[in-house]
Order: structure tokens, then C-alpha cells, then sequence
């Protein structure tokens, strides 16, 4: 059967995989590697524009180098950071690869964060087995819930989520600082916003407290490492991602392939609040003990950036989450150190994401970094 | 004026669209340029009107070399284009569309749109080109918008007119109407370059023809000595059999069955206004019509895409009027669908990844909620290499493919499994010859294992050459009905009722 | 078929699509009545809307209402455009209705609120003015962006950068040398923004982000490192208010229109002059040709590239000078993230106006409205949280894009990057 044969040749071959080319290399390691060069001169730059001297300049680039990997603190510090950053992240990576711009984290980790304090509080007489799992799950759930009416507004009326999202941010700060002076859920004895504690039994257990009682790390990172598994599987192995991805690249071929678009809306943004939700029960349960206004410091904006650097794959979203967190404790080493103020990391993590956003400037700034490819040939 | 376009060359990346391509076009002639989709006219056009800049060679007009470095500048030449998808702004008004870029102005930079509809006027009295100025583009009918692209053209004084696959969205009698307008302007000393891959037209309008294929010109002939297959060998580089086999037409039972179907656009109007029409299995029904007129809409109300607002869709016996797309899928509804990079397939994935776009579900490829990739591949690479899909692998992106091979994946998406039957809009448009005729065959072959085949096409010639049955809509209606396999109607009977004239 | 039916059938089906959005208003509309009802229905005494004040020239009398009757008034009337959506159908009056039962239900609430209490009517306008004008630049900035295509999330970011060099500059070289530093500096950031967006093809969206997110670490950054130690660096001179004569003396629009700071007046002419450019000039077409067809304007010689550039740019000046209207128009003092997302109700401004710079203004108007409005309740001490009232405007916004008032469609290639060959 010469044709049968042919046809099984043909075949064979068409399974083969191409290797991987300098192209795929270029964006996944040099992109990323320029920028972050990039954005640390530009950084030095902001600063000797503000006044600073190189010599301090100086101090303050090896503060934060050993503020974030110099030593066993340094790294439970940048672990520590990095958790909530990876989780949100990778709650937004999902929604990026379904084609929906969350720019609501913030949000989301309040309301996970303030509902998992207040379950925690409030079932305190469950045992830690039971009551530390359920704190994250109220926390997830919260998230989910609130992302979720982004969500549905998008798939029921049409409305953008970039401005959703946005809003319901602005509309949590007013609702927890509202939740946090109500008398059942404010400590007693106090006339500022703070929630009750977080009973021992709801709290992520410390990890390294044998080796030193003032190290943070928490049992969080499992909680991490658990989650980009499952984004992974859940993107790349099963139906729903499938779907999800298949909505973001196109939505007129999700529908054609008879995708419930609506649903599918939906149930990413939830899943994304979830993690989001999960990342700020992380907070308040592993590093913060109790819900303060604003307590979300900012993670949830700085996870788009997570995203973004990750390339919203969760490997990636893993490794620039651990390269952020380095950044923010290092951050704090290099306020301490140098007097430098950390809002300078804001403008680092901000400088790094235009450049991996825009690979064409790159290109343009670092001709030499890459092989010369004809114009057109990228699609 | 004459125009010469000396051993242009224009080059995208690696692929090399125009190589060394000379042609002259002289004032009160019609040049035909000839070519199949993906031959390189277009680009070839675009150098001359200003659009793209070539990598070698250069254009000279009457006799002295010209550089432009953008669309102005060839405007300012004297070199007008008509687009093959209109340039036209839909929400603005027939003048301002036709001054945009040239706009009489008055105080305060103040635009002077009455001046603007009087040289419409003018524009339209002097060549027979009816317009209302003040119109929105977006009512307008094709045809208009058509006639809008030319006195466009004409308001900016342009003596070549460049008109790219003019055509293909005119009904015969538009055509006839069309060409009139073409002779006339010849007449009035302009230099008319007409590019198409239609053989009788080009015959019929044009004082000299050259031939483009894979970028290069590869011939030049005289209308009046040529004939269609000479000139199709000539385009192809093989000699080329119009016609589709088919013989052997065994009607079956009735499938699908529409009745007093009516289908709402996004804003409330009719697209498709009480219509009912019936497909037998092993026939094919072609769906012919000026594009716009519902023929869309229909489709998607089938497949599940559109919702019908009254009327019953019934299928195998069935009522799916309001089933989902997938229920009208897994029935053995096949759906090739009309814009294959937007709808048909994501670009950004992979082959093996398209080939399941609408069967990932299915228990040959999932097992709970995973999908096995490993059995996607493998039965990827199967269809792949059955449906003679070019690719380097199945890992390879899909929108990396060309235009004929990502319609032969979709083809193969939707034929290679279990149907019943096949809805097919637009299935072959801007495909190579090649291509075309592999398509052709396999919805034939659909049709003789016993599937009810529904065809829609704005190319007459592609729906007399495959259907059983025709029918022709207009304004959401069916307006007549033919049958082919009685007697063969003649492509102005069709014509006719595709304008709107009763039969 | 006789000819009656052929003619009777089209309406029928378009009915089926439009009965639903006629019921869902009518079913709104009878729920706010009972709310009203229900929730307002017990406010006794009077309440006293002061529309004039001791020093004007010509003096109203106080608006006495009696909040109970007016209450019950107006929810009848509002339960009763319900019904009648009902009963009648909607038709063209389905947008009227919900305009006027929302209207009704918003003085229900201001009597409610006021009741046995009484404040200015007249001063409340002139706050809606006063906070209608960031959000209106805002919106305009963003409406001069989309006009040519090019999604301006930055707004925030540009408002933001405006503020901040408005308070330096303007303690630097004084409130005028401020202003313009700021639009400066706005423009700038359009120019980036565009750079980012056309030339290096960077998602919209995602460039819109990092503006936002590199402002506010910049600002942030600088107002932690040099104002918590050079406080003169942050003390600028405030515009005051410039009475136009005599049109500033007609009661109730006198204060509101024209006893204003330079803000307010730069709003308003801004506002006329770009709907002129955009609507009446030959450049405004070319722009909004780019914004509708890019392909189209490219091959009729128009520069794409170079009419998005000019667009985003202005767009970004207008946002810079709305930005300078936080530190020289308010406070004269520049606080980290001080614009609190007033550039994205801008946004919203813009969807809700359809794209149009009159349209931005009156949208910005109502989000002002409820601005000033949760001022002034929070000191008629009402019952509702101060916190609740606060969240009104952002509850708007999400209002306004669900698209509960009438959608629009926007420019034809938002948001899409253009690619020459």
C-alpha cells in the first residue's frame, strides 16, 4: 500500500517538533534581561536627578542586591514578598490569556483578605486543620465573587473591565474601611480602622521559626507553588483552558467552535479572583495577622506587572514574581541603608514592563543584543 | 499620460511578492492585469499608488522616473486607485468621504462641505455616476459605494485609474453598467489599469492583457486573438478544467429545512426576512446574491451563530431552531465558515490545536476535564496529511500557513469527521487555482456520499459550477429559484434577481 | 401575501428586541418608586434650598419644599413612567423615562436628606462645576485620543503628572510658569504614549497601565524623597475665581458658570473649541478619518502616524492642564495619588458623552453632580455612611459603561494599531 505508506510518512513527519529558535530565545531571556538592565540605569538616573550621589546611588544597588538574596533573612523576605505577587499574578496571567485586562487584584485581595480574617475570628474555635484551610477558601471565594460581578457585567452588558475593575477597586478601599469600624469586626478598644486578630488556628504556620523566630517565610509558598501547578494544568491540559485561551485569542472563533463566550467570561474572572482573593488571605493570615485599610499595599498593581514579565505563562509569572519580591525586600534593605524612598521599585518595576511590553524598543535601543531579521518576517 | 513601471521588485521578509516586473500603461487604453489570488497584483498596485515603496526598480511617468514616498505623492501624479475593499469611512457622508485628504476650506480653517457637494454633483452629471453627496456610506448600496470610490478618484483629477478586482461585489448587470462607465472614461483619454483574475471580463474590457504569476509577469496578449484557456494556462502554469464533475446527482430525503425564517441584525433590522428553503441529502444548493443582502445571516442563523427571531430550522428531523452551536455541531452540522483568519481559525495556535477547535471536547481527545494532546497530534497529523495541508508540523502556528492551506485545515477540521451536512460561505475566496479545485472536490465528494451541501458564494461563477439548486436573495428574500439539473439558468436570469428584478 | 401583512411583519419581529430593554426600564423604574417609598417615605418638616446668597446682587427667595408631599409625588410619578412602559410600551420614550425616574429619584433623595434642614442649592451647583472640571478634561483628553483611534488608559497617569509638576513648578516660578510646566509635561506623556502605541506597537491598554504605574511611582517616589524635606517645593499659589461682570450676577448660573478660576473657563472653551476642530475643520476630519478608517486616510495621503501623534499629544496637554487643576485650581499642594481614579471617571465620561467633547461635559457634570452631592450630605449628618456616599461616583461609573443609558458605538478602528505595510 504505497499510498497508505506515503500518507503514514507524511505524517510522521508532521509530528516531528521544530527546536526551538533564536526567536523564542531572544524574548523569553534577552528581552527581559535588557529591560531589567535598562530600567536599573534609568532608575540611578530618577535618583541623581532627585540629588543623590553616586556613591549613595552605589549603596543602594548593593543594598538591594543583599537586601534580597544576601542572606537566609533576606531570602525568607523575598519569598515572603513574592507569594502574594505570584498568586495575584497568576490570576491575572489567566485572565490576560482569556483575553480580559483584570486591572482589579487590588480589590479582589482586599475583599479575600478582609473575609478571611473575618471567618478566621469568627469560627475561632475550630481546630487549625479545619480552620486555616477554610480562612484561604472564604478568602478565595470572596475574590472570585468580586471579580466575578466584573465579570458578569462584561458578559451581560458589555461593559469594559479595564473601568469595572478600576472602579470596584475604589469602591473596596470604601467598603473595608467601612467593614473595619463596624463594631463586630473592629478590635475592641479601638477608634481606628483595624480588624480583630487572626486566632492562632487560622494562621499559615512559620516555616524556618526553628532556625530564627524572626524569620516570615510561611507555609504560603506551598500554597504557591501549588497554585502555578495548577494554572499550568489548567491552561495547557484541560478543556476549560483550552477555552479560555481560545476566547482571549479570538472571540469570534470561541464562538464559531460553539464556546459559551458569557460563561467562559465569567468563570476566568472568578477563577482569577480567586487567586487574587487567595493572595490577600495569604497576607493576612501568613504575614499581617489582621485587616488594616489598604493593608493590600499596592501588590495587586504590581502583579500586572508580574503578568506582564511572565508572559502571562505561569512558569514565567513564577519566576518574575520571586524577581519582583527580590525587588521589594531588597527595596526596604536599600530605604534603610541608603535613605533611598522605595517608591523608587514602583518606578523600576514600571520601566521593566515597558520594555518587555514593547520588544520593538529593545530591539531599537540594543541592535546588537539580536540576529538581524528581515522586516515582516515576525507575524 | 503614460505610465511605465520599470523591473519593480517588493519583497515582504523572506517572501518575495513582485520580482522584476515591468509593464506600460498609456493614456486612453485599458491594460488588463491578469492573475490568480496571491499572483502579486495587488502589491504590484500598491508600489504604483504610493502605498508601499518597491525595494529595486521605478515608476516613470512620461518618461521621467519618479520616487513616491507616500500615497500624496502619487495622488499629486496623477494616479488614482479603487481599491478592491473600499477606502471608504462609513460613517461619514458620500462628500466628505470624496474630499477627505483635499478639503476646499474656508475661514478658520472651517470645511466647506457645500463646495464639496457641488463638485460631486458636478463629478456625477459629467460621467453618469448617480450619487446622492449627502448620503452616509453606510446606507449605500455596494454598487454606490462603488461609483463614491471613482468620483473620488476623479475629484483628485487622477488620469490613471488603477481599478483593483472592480467586480466582485457587482451583480452582471452591474458589471455591464460598470463597464460602460470603464469605456467612457477611456474614451475620455485616461489610462485605466484593470486588474482581475476573471477571464471573460478581462477579455471583454481590456485593450491589452498581461499576465502576473507567482510575481513575475509571464506573458502579454492580444484580447481580441486570446481565448479563456489559453490565457487560464498562461495564469496557472497548467492547463486548467473549469469545469466541476457532476454527474451522478441522487437527490435524497429533505435535511435541512427552514421555514419562515426571520433574523435580526444587532440593531433590530432584517437581515433575513421569512425565508424557506430546503436541502436534500446528496445535493448541493448554492446560495448567490450581492454581498449584504442576508446571505451571511442566514448562515449563521443555521449554525447557530445568529438567533432566529420567528420561523423553525429543522434538521435530520429535528428542530434546532434554538439549539446551541455545539448541539447543531455534534448532529453532523458542518460549518466552513466565511472569514476563515478571524472566524474559521486562530492564527495564534497551533495546527493540532485549530484541528480541534470545535471537537476538543469530544471523547476521542478528553477524558474528564483534560484534554489528551497526545491524541490530538497524532490524529492532527492523520487529517493533516489527508486533507494535503502544507505545514512543517502540527506544531506549527496556524497563521503561519497560507491562505489555501489554513482553508484546507478548516476543510479538514470540518469534513474529516461524521456529517451530515455542510454549510460552506465563501469557501474558496482569494484562493489559488489549485487550491480552489481541491476544495471543490471535497465538498463534491460530501455531496456524493449523501450529504446535503449549502454553498454561498458572491463568485456566480463558482455557485453554477457546483450547485444542484440556486436560489438568489435579495434584501434578506429569496427572490428566485433555479434548477440546475432541469436546465442550466443563464447567468443573467440569475443577474437579474440578484438585482432585485422580479424574474 | 396581501400587501398589509408584508408591511405589518417587520415591526413585529424588531419589537421582540426592543419589548425587552422597554420591560427591564419599566421594572427599574417601579422598583425605584418603591424604594423611595419604602426607604425616604419618612422626612417630616421642610426642606429649605437656599439659592441665593447675603451678597448678591439680585436676591432669590429660599425654595421651601415639603419633603413628605414632594417624596410621595415623586414616586408616584416615577412608578407611573413605569407602568406606562408597561401598559404602553417604551418606544422612543424608554431613554426620556429612565432619565426623568432617575432625575425624580435623585430630588426625592436631596428633599429626604435636607428635610428639616436647609442648605445652598446655588453653592452645590457650583461644586458640581468645580468637580465636573478634572473629569471633564479627563474625558476630553481621552475623547482627542480615540477621535484617531488610540485607547487613552494614561489619562489617570497624565492627570496625576499634571497635578505633580503643577505644584512644583508652580512653587518654583509661580501658578502661570505651573500651568504650563503641567502641560507640558501632560503632552510629554501623550507623546510617550504614542511613541509606545504607534511606533513600537505596544498593546494600548498595557501601555496605558505603565504610564499610570511610572507616574504614580515617579510622583510618589519624588513627593516621599524632596517634599517631606523642602516643603517650599510644594506650596504653590492657588487661581483664585475671576467674576465675569454682570453675567456673574444672574442668580444660580452666575456662580455656577461664571464666578469660576480659570479652570472652570479653560474647560468650557476647551469644549467648544474641540468639538469646532473635531466636527467643522478640515484637520478635525482628516483626524476623525484616522480614528474611523486608518487605511482609508493613509491612502488619501493622510499620515497616519504623524495625525495620532498630534492627537495623543494634545489629548495629553489637556490632561496635563486638567491635572494642574488638583494642585494651582484647589489645594496648592501636591499629595501621593491625589487624582483618585478622576481619570478614569473621565473614561467613563467620554463613553457616556459617545465620544463627543459636549457630550464628555455633560457626563462629567453628572459625575460632578454626585460628587458634590456626597459632600454635601456627609454635613447634612444623614444616616447613610459617609463611606456608602463616597462610593456613588465609582457606582456611576459602572453604571454608565454597563450601559444602562443608551450605548454608542465608538470610533470604528479603537484601539487598533496600525500597520503601514
Amino acid at each position: 500500500m504505497s499510498v497508505n505508506e506515503s500518507l503514514d510518512a507524511a505524517r510522521d513527519k508532521l509530528l516531528q517538533r521544530a527546536a526551538p529558535d533564536r526567536t523564542e530565545f531572544e524574548d523569553l531571556v534577552i528581552v527581559p534581561l535588557f529591560a531589567f538592565a535598562v530600567a536599573l540605569i534609568l532608575g540611578a538616573v530618577t535618583m541623581l536627578a532627585t540629588g543623590v550621589d553616586l556613591a549613595t546611588i552605589g549603596r543602594s544597588y548593593v543594598a538591594l542586591l543583599v537586601g534580597s538574596v544576601g542572606s537566609v533573612n533576606a531570602l525568607s523576605e523575598t519569598l515572603v514578598a513574592a507569594i502574594p505577587l505570584v498568586l495575584a499574578g497568576l490570576g491575572l496571567a489567566l485572565g490576560f490569556r482569556a483575553g480580559l485586562f483584570n486591572i482589579g487584584a487590588e480589590g479582589q485581595i482586599l475583599m479575600g483578605g478582609l473575609a478571611a480574617v473575618i471567618f478566621g475570628f469568627t469560627f475561632s474555635a475550630l481546630p487549625f486543620v479545619i480552620l486555616m484551610p477554610l480562612s484561604l477558601l472564604a478568602g478565595a471565594l470572596t475574590g472570585a465573587f468580586y471579580a466575578g460581578i466584573a465579570g458578569w457585567l462584561r458578559a451581560a452588558t458589555g461593559a469594559h473591565e479595564v473601568i469595572s475593575t478600576i472602579m470596584l477597586n475604589l469602591i473596596s478601599y470604601r467598603l473595608l474601611d467601612y467593614m473595619l469600624s463596624l463594631p463586630w469586626v473592629q478590635r475592641e478598644g479601638r477608634a481606628d480602622p483595624v480588624s480583630r486578630s487572626v486566632p492562632d488556628a487560622a494562621e499559615l504556620p512559620r516555616l524556618l521559626e526553628w532556625l530564627d523566630p524572626n524569620l516570615r517565610l510561611h507555609a504560603g509558598v506551598f500554597v504557591m507553588l501549588l497554585a502555578v501547578a495548577f494554572v499550568y494544568w489548567l491552561l495547557f491540559r484541560t478543556k476549560l483552558g483550552f477555552e479560555f485561551r481560545a476566547s482571549g485569542a479570538s472571540p469570534d472563533a470561541a464562538r464559531y467552535a460553539g464556546m459559551h463566550a458569557s460563561l467562559i467570561i465569567v468563570i476566568a474572572m472568578a477563577t482569577a479572583g480567586a487567586l487574587a482573593g487567595l493572595a490577600g488571605a495569604n497576607q493576612v493570615l501568613g504575614v499581617l495577622g489582621r485587616a488594616t485599610p489598604g493593608f493590600s499595599a499596592g501588590i495587586g498593581f504590581d502583579a500586572i506587572a508580574v503578568a506582564l514579565l511572565g508572559r502571562s505563562h505561569p512558569i514565567g509569572v513564577l519566576f518574575a514574581g520571586l524577581l519582583f519580591g527580590a525587588l521589594q525586600a531588597g527595596g526596604r534593605q536599600m530605604q534603610v541603608d541608603a535613605g533611598v524612598g522605595i517608591d523608587l521599585i514602583g518606578i523600576i518595576q514600571a520601566l521593566v514592563i515597558v520594555f518587555i511590553a514593547a520588544p520593538l524598543l529593545v530591539r531599537a535601543i540594543f541592535p546588537w543584543g539580536f540576529r538581524n531579521r528581515q522586516k515582516g518576517t515576525h507575524q | 499620460m503614460d505610465v511605465e513601471l520599470k523591473a519593480i521588485t517588493k519583497r515582504f521578509g523572506a517572501v518575495v511578492a513582485n520580482k522584476d516586473v515591468t509593464l506600460q500603461v498609456r493614456a486612453g487604453e485599458v491594460l488588463g492585469l491578469l492573475g490568480e489570488n496571491g499572483a502579486g497584483k495587488s502589491t504590484l498596485m500598491n508600489v504604483l499608488c504610493g502605498l508601499y515603496r518597491p525595494d529595486e526598480g521605478q515608476i516613470v511617468i512620461n518618461g521621467t522616473p519618479v520616487q513616491f514616498t507616500n500615497p500624496g505623492d502619487a495622488i499629486a501624479a496623477g494616479i488614482g486607485m479603487v481599491h478592491q475593499h473600499f477606502m471608504l469611512v462609513p460613517v461619514f457622508t458620500v462628500a466628505e468621504n470624496v474630499v477627505l485628504g483635499v478639503e476646499p476650506v474656508g475661514r478658520l480653517n472651517h470645511l466647506d462641505l457645500k463646495t464639496a457637494s457641488a463638485k460631486v454633483r458636478e463629478i456625477s452629471a459629467r460621467y453618469g455616476l448617480t450619487v446622492d453627496p449627502d448620503a452616509l456610506i453606510e446606507t449605500l448600496p455596494v454598487g454606490v459605494q462603488q461609483r463614491v470610490e471613482i468620483i473620488k478618484v476623479l475629484f483628485r483629477s487622477a488620469d490613471v485609474l488603477i481599478l483593483d478586482e472592480p467586480t466582485a461585489v457587482l451583480t452582471p448587470q452591474e458589471v455591464e453598467d460598470f463597464f460602460g462607465i470603464v469605456r467612457s472614461l477611456r474614451d475620455a483619454g485616461k489610462a485605466i489599469i484593470f486588474i482581475t483574475h476573471k477571464l471573460n471580463e478581462i477579455l471583454e474590457i481590456a485593450d491589452r492583457i498581461s499576465v502576473l504569476r507567482a510575481g513575475r509577469i509571464v506573458g502579454e496578449s492580444d484580447p481580441a486573438t486570446a481565448t479563456k484557456a489559453d490565457l487560464a494556462e498562461v495564469m496557472v502554469g497548467r492547463p486548467v478544467h473549469f469545469e466541476v464533475d457532476r454527474s451522478g446527482a441522487a437527490p435524497g430525503d429533505a435535511m435541512l429545512v427552514i421555514k419562515d425564517l426571520t433574523v435580526l441584525r444587532d440593531d433590530n433590522t432584517i437581515a433575513v426576512d421569512n425565508v424557506s428553503l430546503t436541502v436534500r441529502g446528496g445535493e448541493v444548493l448554492g446560495i448567490a446574491g450581492v454581498q449584504g443582502n442576508g446571505q451571511s445571516a442566514l448562515i449563521q442563523a443555521i449554525t447557530g451563530l445568529m438567533p432566529a427571531a420567528r420561523g423553525t430550522i429543522r434538521f435530520l428531523g429535528q428542530d434546532i431552531t434554538h439549539a446551541s452551536v455545539r448541539a447543531r455541531h455534534k448532529l453532523g452540522l458542518a460549518h466552513i465558515p466565511e472569514d476563515r483568519q478571524r472566524m474559521g481559525l486562530i492564527p495564534d495556535f497551533t495546527v493540532a490545536e485549530n484541528m480541534v477547535l470545535d471537537s476538543y471536547y469530544d471523547p476521542r481527545y478528553a477524558r474528564g476535564p483534560q484534554v489528551q494532546w497526545d491524541a490530538v497530534n497524532q490524529w492532527a497529523a492523520t487529517a493533516a496529511a489527508a486533507f494535503d495541508v502544507r505545514t512543517t508540523s502540527v506544531f506549527a502556528k496556524a497563521g503561519h500557513l497560507s491562505g489555501g492551506n489554513q482553508q484546507k485545515l478548516i476543510v479538514a477540521r470540518e469534513l474529516s469527521r461524521d456529517t451530515k451536512a455542510v454549510i460552506a460561505a465563501q469557501p474558496t475566496r482569494g484562493l489559488d487555482v489549485g487550491s480552489i479545485e481541491y476544495i471543490h472536490s471535497r465538498l463534491m465528494a460530501a455531496r456524493a456520499e449523501g450529504d446535503a451541501v449549502l454553498i454561498m458564494s458572491s463568485e456566480l461563477d463558482e455557485i453554477l459550477a457546483l450547485s444542484d439548486r440556486i436560489v438568489v436573495m435579495f434584501k434578506g428574500r429569496i427572490v428566485a429559484e433555479f434548477d440546475a439539473n432541469v436546465e442550466k439558468p443563464e447567468k443573467s436570469q440569475i443577474g437579474l434577481a440578484m438585482a432585485g428584478v422580479a424574474a | 401575501m396581501n400587501g398589509a401583512e408584508t408591511l405589518q411583519r417587520p415591526n413585529a419581529a424588531i419589537d421582540l428586541g426592543a419589548r425587552r430593554r422597554t420591560r427591564i426600564v419599566g421594572a427599574i423604574l417601579i422598583l425605584l418608586a418603591a424604594f423611595v417609598v419604602v426607604v425616604l417615605g419618612d422626612a417630616p418638616g421642610d426642606a429649605t434650598f437656599r439659592l441665593s446668597r447675603p451678597r448678591d446682587v439680585w436676591v432669590l427667595p429660599d425654595l421651601i419644599v415639603p419633603a413628605q408631599p414632594f417624596i410621595y409625588i415623586a414616586a408616584a410619578l416615577t412608578a407611573f413612567l413605569g407602568a406606562r412602559q408597561f401598559l404602553r410600551g417604551g418606544g422612543r420614550w424608554t431613554t426620556l423615562s429612565l432619565g426623568l425616574g432617575l432625575g425624580l429619584g435623585v430630588l426625592a433623595f436631596l428633599v429626604w436628606a435636607t428635610a428639616g434642614n436647609a442648605f445652598s442649592l446655588t453653592g452645590m451647583l457650583q461644586a458640581t462645576m468645580v468637580r465636573a472640571v478634572p473629569i471633564a478634561l479627563g474625558g476630553l483628553a481621552a475623547v482627542m485620543c480615540e477621535r484617531v483611534a488610540v485607547v487613552n488608559i494614561a489619562v489617570e497617569g497624565m492627570l496625576l503628572a499634571g497635578a505633580f509638576t503643577g505644584a512644583l513648578m508652580g512653587s518654583v516660578v509661580g501658578g502661570w510658569g505651573g500651568l504650563l510646566s503641567a502641560v507640558v509635561i501632560g503632552g510629554l506623556f501623550g507623546f510617550i504614549l504614542a511613541a509606545l502605541v504607534v511606533t513600537y506597537r505596544m498593546d494600548q491598554i498595557i501601555a496605558g497601565v505603565v504610564i499610570n504605574l511610572f507616574v504614580l511611582g515617579l510622583t510618589s517616589y519624588v513627593s516621599s524623597q524632596v517634599f517631606a524635606e523642602m516643603r517650599h517645593l510644594n506650596n504653590a499659589p492657588v487661581f483664585r475665581a475671576i467674576d465675569i461682570p454682570l453675567l456673574s450676577d444672574i442668580p444660580v448660573i452666575g456662580p455656577m458658570l461664571f464666578q469660576q478660576n480659570i479652570f472652570v473657563y479653560g474647560a468650557l472653551i476647551m469644549v467648544a473649541v474641540s468639538t469646532y476642530y473635531l466636527f467643522h475643520t478640515r484637520n478635525g476630519l482628516r483626524a476623525r478619518a484616522v480614528g474611523e478608517h486608518p487605511r482609508a486616510a493613509d491612502t488619501l495621503g493622510i499620515d497616519v502616524y504623524r495625525t495620532r501623534y498630534l492627537h495623543v499629544t494634545i489629548g495629553g496637554m489637556i490632561a496635563g492642564f486638567g491635572g494642574a487643576w488638583f494642585t494651582l485650581g484647589s489645594v496648592g499642594r501636591f499629595d501621593e495619588n491625589m487624582t483618585g481614579g478622576r481619570g478614569f471617571i473621565g473614561l467613563a465620561a467620554m463613553v457616556f458623552g459617545r465620544w463627543h467633547p459636549v457630550g464628555a461635559l455633560m457626563a462629567a457634570l453628572v459625575f460632578g453632580f454626585t460628587d458634590s452631592l456626597q459632600q454635601k450630605l456627609a454635613l447634612l449628618q444623614t444616616p447613610i455612611p459617609s463611606e456608602f456616599l463616597a462610593m456613588a461616583p465609582y457606582v456611576a461609573t459602572i453604571v454608565v459603561v454597563a450601559g444602562l443609558i443608551g450605548r454608542a458605538r465608538p470610533p470604528a478602528a479603537d484601539g487598533k494599531p496600525y500597520v503601514k505595510e
